[in-house]
């Protein structure tokens, strides 16, 4: 497609195809000093804010506790709620499609647009929609799909890719957002207005005035959503700027595009999520907007409602019965904005649309490990365990690393470290060669460089250097002073 | 009462110093110690990266080596906590392994819970922070322990290390696998260190230790890393070196 017949920005190109193993991309963004700066002061603002919300509620515990009773419940059961789902939102008139996987859930919802004759769309922010690539698929159909939210908005304007689930455009300043708003709007639709400066609320007046008219045009939305509650079958979008509402009640027609571990059983399992997801996301009580909505009504919203339930490896994650509870996830963000790795490595390294440590146990479960970049993921953790610690859901993230590890060590590139750690192993199950070996690096230690040649001693001392070897090991004193 | 040091595979070939510590320290408080040479590696390194098979020896050595001890002391919080969370995992392998773990102490708990004192009669006249070791803050959940140590330290003045609860970025293999997100949580950790104007970095676990000394030693920085055990065992009459 030339420049000139494209109605919304080109993307970035393929989405993360052919992108550099975790540890390469991280070293470019470690070296970049505005993305750190940028990343550090969002994370750790975000961070202090979220534990002062959370430390409000005495019940806090109680409340993970049951988060996390619920949706192992909902899962054990899944079938049962998908199908009580589907009943009900057919009741409601509404019509539910299935869809095994990205390329499926990409043509239905493009055919569900095409039937309305439309070739444009508003977007609420969607994970899922992100995931199966839609944006990208619906342009290449002659549509075009506008993105809504605030950071979307300037991650699609900026050409760019998320880098956070909640704030996908978290690694941009307010400097380089102006620029993007300046160069960009006019060729998509409302220009920004003369002069834009970069406070936060020329930003945003910027951004509403070139959403509206957008808003007001659109016949179709689409969005994803937070909860589905199967016995009324109601979707559910939690939200802070209003945007999504205007996506979800202007339009005729609405498609809702979910994963199918999304459902809650009832209202009251509801109740407790709605507590959780605010304060763990984004540090409020309540967020300002919860849109909820039932089928169809009748002079009221769209006058047609599909919903297109989304596998794309759910199913296979839920029968790892380790890897299972990531489906647990509310993808409130919480793990990216306390982990440590993230903050230094930003988003964009982790080569999906699910970054840090919720990213890095889901992509290789839904994607697979046979990329460089997947099988590097459940690496991109020192296993600090901040990320299990402040998990509404209690996602025991290390232990999924650790397990994905396992599988990863079984293919076919690990045979050497294999070797290794089983040559390392052996030695360790044999005290005298072990003690023998103790000896020896203790015996010829003045002659140990601190800087050393080797691949996987390379790179420790690129940074540090190697110890000083001490004149005997511990189980030699012991054996000349205590026995 | 039976005490057993496991005195972890890193301490006996590069910290013997703080395995040396921890038995004049324990000795000092009467206990009488035994090491088993049996004991070798808890696993950790291995299981962490993936390789759980080839861990399964090791747990099975190390189980083996403990047994019939009423409690076995570790100087690390890392290799207390794969003891205590990951050995009831390798019950069908290894008879008995769930049975270490509530056997197993890391150090201060040791001190603190088991012995019961705060107060370990040390004298250690230096400026020193502590930076709690994520296994040993998060997975054995160590808390007040060192801190309460630490500051019945006669003549030693703690002062706070700014975002001490985040990680050093050692994690293993994770320091060579991914070396550059490593050494840059290493060097805000040592940038926060040195900005309290300690003379020495504290913690519990010295494979923290040989990341984030190994940079300071690199910076030629005027700070040096020291283990818990070392301070603690530093008295008026044998300062420790
Ligand atoms: S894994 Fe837990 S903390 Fe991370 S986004 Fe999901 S629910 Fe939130």
């Amino acid at each position: 497609m030339s420049g000139d017949e494209r109605t919304t920005p080109p993307g970035p190109g393929p989405a993360f195809v052919g992108m550099p193993a975790f540890p390469e991309a991280a070293r470019k963004a470690v070296g970049d000093a505005t993305l750190r700066a940028n990343l550090r002061h969002a994370t750790h603002t975000i961070r202090d804010k979220r534990a002062r919300a959370v430390a409000e509620l005495d019940d806090w515990a109680a409340l993970r506790e049951a988060g996390k009773r619920i949706k192992d419940e909902t899962l054990r059961h899944l079938d049962t709620y998908l199908l009580r789902l589907e009943e009900a939102v057919t009741a409601a008139g509404g019509t539910v499609h299935w869809a095994a996987d990205a390329a499926e859930a990409n043509r239905i919802v493009t055919e569900l647009v095409k039937a309305t004759g439309e070739s444009e769309v508003v977007k609420v922010k969607s994970m899922a929609t992100q995931e199966i690539g839609l944006n990208e698929h619906l342009e290449a159909e002659g549509i075009a799909a506008y993105e809504t939210d605030l950071a979307e908005l300037i991650v699609q304007l900026g050409r760019d890719r998320p880098s956070h689930i909640l704030v996908p455009a978290i690694h941009r300043n307010r400097g380089e957002i102006r620029d993007i708003f300046r160069e960009e709007m006019g060729s998509w639709g409302r220009p920004a207005p003369e002069g834009l400066a970069d406070s936060p609320a020329e930003l945003a007046e910027a951004a509403r005035l070139h959403l509206r008219e957008k808003f007001l045009r659109a016949k179709v939305g689409i969005s994803g959503a937070n909860f589905m509650v199967a016995e009324t079958g109601t979707l559910v979008v939690v939200e802070s700027e209003g945007n999504g509402r205007m996506c979800l009640t202007l339009p005729e027609t609405l498609i809702s595009v979910v994963g199918i571990e999304k459902v809650v059983p009832t209202w009251r399992d509801l109740e407790v999520f709605l507590q959780t997801l605010p304060r763990s996301s984004t540090a409020e009580r309540m967020n300002p907007y919860t849109s909820m909505w039932t089928g169809t009504t009748d002079d009221d919203g769209p006058r047609s409602f599909h919903l297109v339930l989304l596998d794309n490896g759910r199913t296979t994650a839920l029968a790892d019965e380790v890897g299972r509870q990531a489906l647990r996830c509310i993808r409130c963000s919480a793990c990216l904005n306390v982990c440590p790795v993230y903050e230094r490595a930003g988003g964009h390294a982790y080569g999906s649309v699910y970054p840090g440590p919720i990213g890095a146990i889901l992509i290789p479960q839904l994607r697979g490990t046979a990329s460089g970049v997947d099988a590097s993921l459940p690496y991109a953790s020192s296993l600090c365990g901040a990320c299990y610690e402040v998990c509404p859901v209690a996602i025991d993230i290390p232990e999924v690393l650790v397990h994905l590890r396992g599988k990863v060590a079984g293919q076919g590139g690990h045979r050497p470290e294999r070797a290794a750690v089983k040559a390392s192993a052996w030695v360790l199950d044999h005290p005298g060669v072990l003690a023998a070996g103790e000896r020896l690096a203790s015996r010829t230690r003045a002659l140990h460089p601190r800087r050393a040649p080797g691949p996987g001693i390379r790179r420790w001392t690129e940074s540090r250097d190697l110890p000083e070897m001490p004149a005997e090991p511990f189980r030699d004193w012991w054996r000349k002073n205590r026995t | 009462m039976r005490v057993a040091l496991f005195v972890t595979c890193v301490n006996d070939a590069v910290f013997p110093s703080t395995g040396v510590a921890t038995v004049r320290l324990l000795e000092r408080l009467g206990v009488e110690v035994d090491f088993p040479a049996a004991q070798t590696c808890c696993g950790q390194p291995q299981f962490n990266t993936g390789y759980r098979e080839e861990a399964v020896p090791l747990v099975r050595r190390t189980v083996r080596a403990f047994e019939g001890y009423d409690h076995v002391v570790v100087p690390s919080g890392s290799c207390a906590a794969m003891v205590r969370h990951h050995y009831g995992s390798f019950g069908a392998e290894v008879p008995g392994a769930a049975g270490l773990a509530p056997r197993v102490h890391e150090l201060t708990e040791f001190l603190v819970d088991v012995l019961g004192v705060t107060d370990v009669g040390a004298c250690f006249p230096h400026r020193v922070t502590y930076h709690p070791s994520c296994h040993g803050l998060r997975l054995l959940g160590l808390g007040e322990r060192p801190r309460r140590l630490l500051e019945s330290v006669k003549g030693l003045e703690l002062v706070e290390l700014p975002g001490a609860e985040e990680c050093c970025g050692f994690g293993g293999t994770f320091a060579v696998k991914n070396p550059d997100v490593s050494a840059a949580m290493g060097a805000d950790k040592i940038g926060n260190a040195l900005a309290t104007g300690a003379e020495v970095l504290c913690g519990a676990d010295n494979s923290c230790l040989l990341h984030l000394g190994g940079m300071l030693s690199r910076q030629g920085a005027p700070l040096r890393a020291l283990h818990l055990a070392e301070i603690l065992a530093s008295t008026e009459e044998e300062p420790w070196r």
